[in-house]
């Protein structure tokens, strides 16, 4: 591996990928001059699983902010493809952000439960939800009742439920133990192959971007900015033996320098 | 199934010594719970009675505890009414307090302005003692029953009003965040996140209140001081002083004790019910 090791936006097959949404020259300035981001470019495309890798100060979590519109660009824009106006988007926060005081099926039923249907009605929906990520007998349990792990798969159920056309995961395995890191990476990888739904995913972990993502885009901090965006090629669905394989020490040898020079350049 | 000590390593459950000390230990913290107070209670009661007939203390001066329990008895007829009375009140003005202190406290995080002008003056009610707000209201209120409210209220909803409107704003960030990228309305978030996220802080300001408001029914009383048909408990104290019946002040003392108890302890149980299947002070401690 080596510096000069060709890394173009995206390979063939992502390339054929229709465009869900561009970020183009984004900037974001918060009060008190801190520059979260600047001049970022990111072409997502329908079914993509990216990963935000970098350093924290980086603004992952502002560009994640940025495209769930909780925020707006102090310049630049963020263009929707026009077939993706009515686009839906699902965030997963670090912490599994449940409501305590409803049950497992009544928090995966909120997104619904805003949009004035009544539980009865998406009832099949939330089963089916809670079945992906294999909670289908806990739909009464409350949230105190679950483990960590099981908690984060509630508060992905809520945010597959919508069917949404991107869903942005704010290093959502992060405070998970390692064992049920892995299981949830696997089973996100799972997850991904049954919907296609496009993944913006942001992690410190350069392991688990190699292992989730197509394309990683490494940032570097002060100001906030893309440093390198690297493609993973190998194909889907990846199995644990990918974990263990030359191809995936290579990958994020890659990914590790990519990410010294991204923090190298911050000073 | 038996159990074998001889021979066998391998016998069906084992229990250690650490945690039959722990079961036990467990076991004398639930009954001293209540077996101590009780005990001191009886102590209290008797040492009382003792004090009185060694010192043959005159009853008009210090009645023991034998003829305060008669005097529960014969002096039903003039207790038990105003008893109800205080009761009225009391439950009254929580009533108010509560629908006050939540209306307002939903106000307050509906806008920052209303918040930012009003808050203070609810401290500065809170902060004056009630005992000098109440002569002035019993002179410009003609109703000695609004009268009474007003000072439960003003003692009661501060605790409801400051907890609440704490909860409210208590509500996770990042629940916040998804209730607005999912395009929640500001009645949705205040319905589905707000209230809930708030009960707890809510439920907490509640049993203050309703002690409060048992204080305020008859503290008011006392400075309203007029008797006659509808008077309460504070009112029969009054009169049992002037009237050197002293036996009858003890009856009416503890019965608003018991009273201020029970309210706490129901409004305890209402608290439970309501959050023993989510909140941490109500679940039970998994080991």
């Amino acid at each position: 591996m080596n510096d000069q090791l060709p890394v173009k936006l995206a390979a063939t097959p992502l390339a054929l990928r229709p465009k869900l949404l561009e970020m183009r020259s984004i900037a974001k300035v918060f009060a008190e001059d801190v520059v979260a981001l600047s001049d970022m470019n990111l072409t997502v495309n329908v079914g993509d699983f990216i990963s935000l890798l970098g350093p924290s100060g980086c603004g992952k979590s502002t560009a994640l902010r940025l495209i769930a519109d909780l925020i707006h660009p102090t310049t630049g824009r963020i263009n929707w493809s026009e077939t993706e106006h009515n686009h839906t988007i699902s965030v997963v926060f670090q912490e599994p952000t449940l409501m305590p005081w409803a049950t497992v099926g009544q928090n995966v039923w909120l997104p619904f439960r805003l949009a004035s249907r009544s539980y009865r009605s998406c009832r099949d929906e939330i089963l089916e939800a809670l079945r992906l990520v294999s909670l289908e007998n806990f739909e009464e349990s409350y949230p105190r009742e679950l483990s960590g792990g099981m908690k984060m798969r509630t508060s992905i159920a809520r945010a597959l439920i919508t069917r949404p056309s991107i869903m942005l995961m704010d290093e959502p395995f992060a405070a998970l133990d390692e064992i049920n890191r892995f299981k949830l990476n696997h089973d996100l990888l799972q997850l991904k192959e049954k919907i296609g739904c496009t993944v913006i995913f942001v992690t410190h972990s350069v392991f688990e971007s190699v292992f989730l993502s197509d394309r990683i885009v490494v940032m570097a901090a002060q100001p906030g900015r893309v440093h390198r965006e690297l493609t993973i090629e190998e194909p889907y669905p990846r199995s644990d033996s990918f974990r263990t394989s030359a191809e995936y020490s290579a990958y994020c040898r890659t990914a590790s320098e990519a990410l010294q020079e991204a923090m190298g350049e911050t000073n | 199934m038996t159990f074998r000590s001889e021979d066998s390593g391998t016998g069906p459950v084992v229990v250690d010594q650490e945690e039959r000390r722990r079961a036990a230990k467990a076991r004398i913290d639930r009954i001293g719970s209540w077996l101590m107070p009780a005990v001191v209670m009886i102590a209290a009661v008797w040492f009382w009675d003792r004090i009185v007939v060694w010192n043959e203390i005159p009853h008009y001066i210090l009645p023991g505890p034998g003829r305060v329990l008669s005097s529960f008895i014969e002096d039903w007829r003039i207790l038990f009414p105003a008893l109800v009375v205080t009761l009225q009140i009391t439950f009254m003005a929580l009533a108010v307090a509560v629908i006050g202190g939540v209306g307002l406290s939903v106000l307050f995080t509906q806008s920052r302005f209303v918040e930012m002008s009003l808050f203070p003056y609810a401290v500065i009610l809170q902060v004056t003692p009630v005992v000098a707000i109440a002569p002035l209201i019993f002179i410009y209120v003609d109703s000695r029953i609004v009268g009474l409210l007003i000072c439960a209220w003003v003692v009661a909803f501060f605790p409801v009003l400051s907890n609440t409107t704490l909860g409210l704003n208590s509500a996770d960030h990042n629940l916040r965040d998804l209730f607005r990228i999912y395009g929640a309305s500001r009645w949705q978030k205040l319905r589905f996140l707000q209230l809930p996220a708030a009960l707890p802080y809510f439920l907490g300001g509640l049993r203050i209140a309703g002690g409060l408001a048992l204080i305020g029914a008859i503290v008011a009383e006392f400075v309203a001081g007029t008797g006659g048909i509808g008077s309460g408990l504070a009112f029969t104290i009054l009169e049992a002083g002037y009237r050197l019946n002293i036996t009858r002040m003890f009856a009416a003392l503890i019965l608003i004790a018991v009273t201020g108890v029970v309210i706490f302890t129901v409004l305890s149980f209402i608290s439970h019910m309501l959050l023993r299947n989510w909140h941490e002070s109500a679940v039970k401690k998994e080991m």
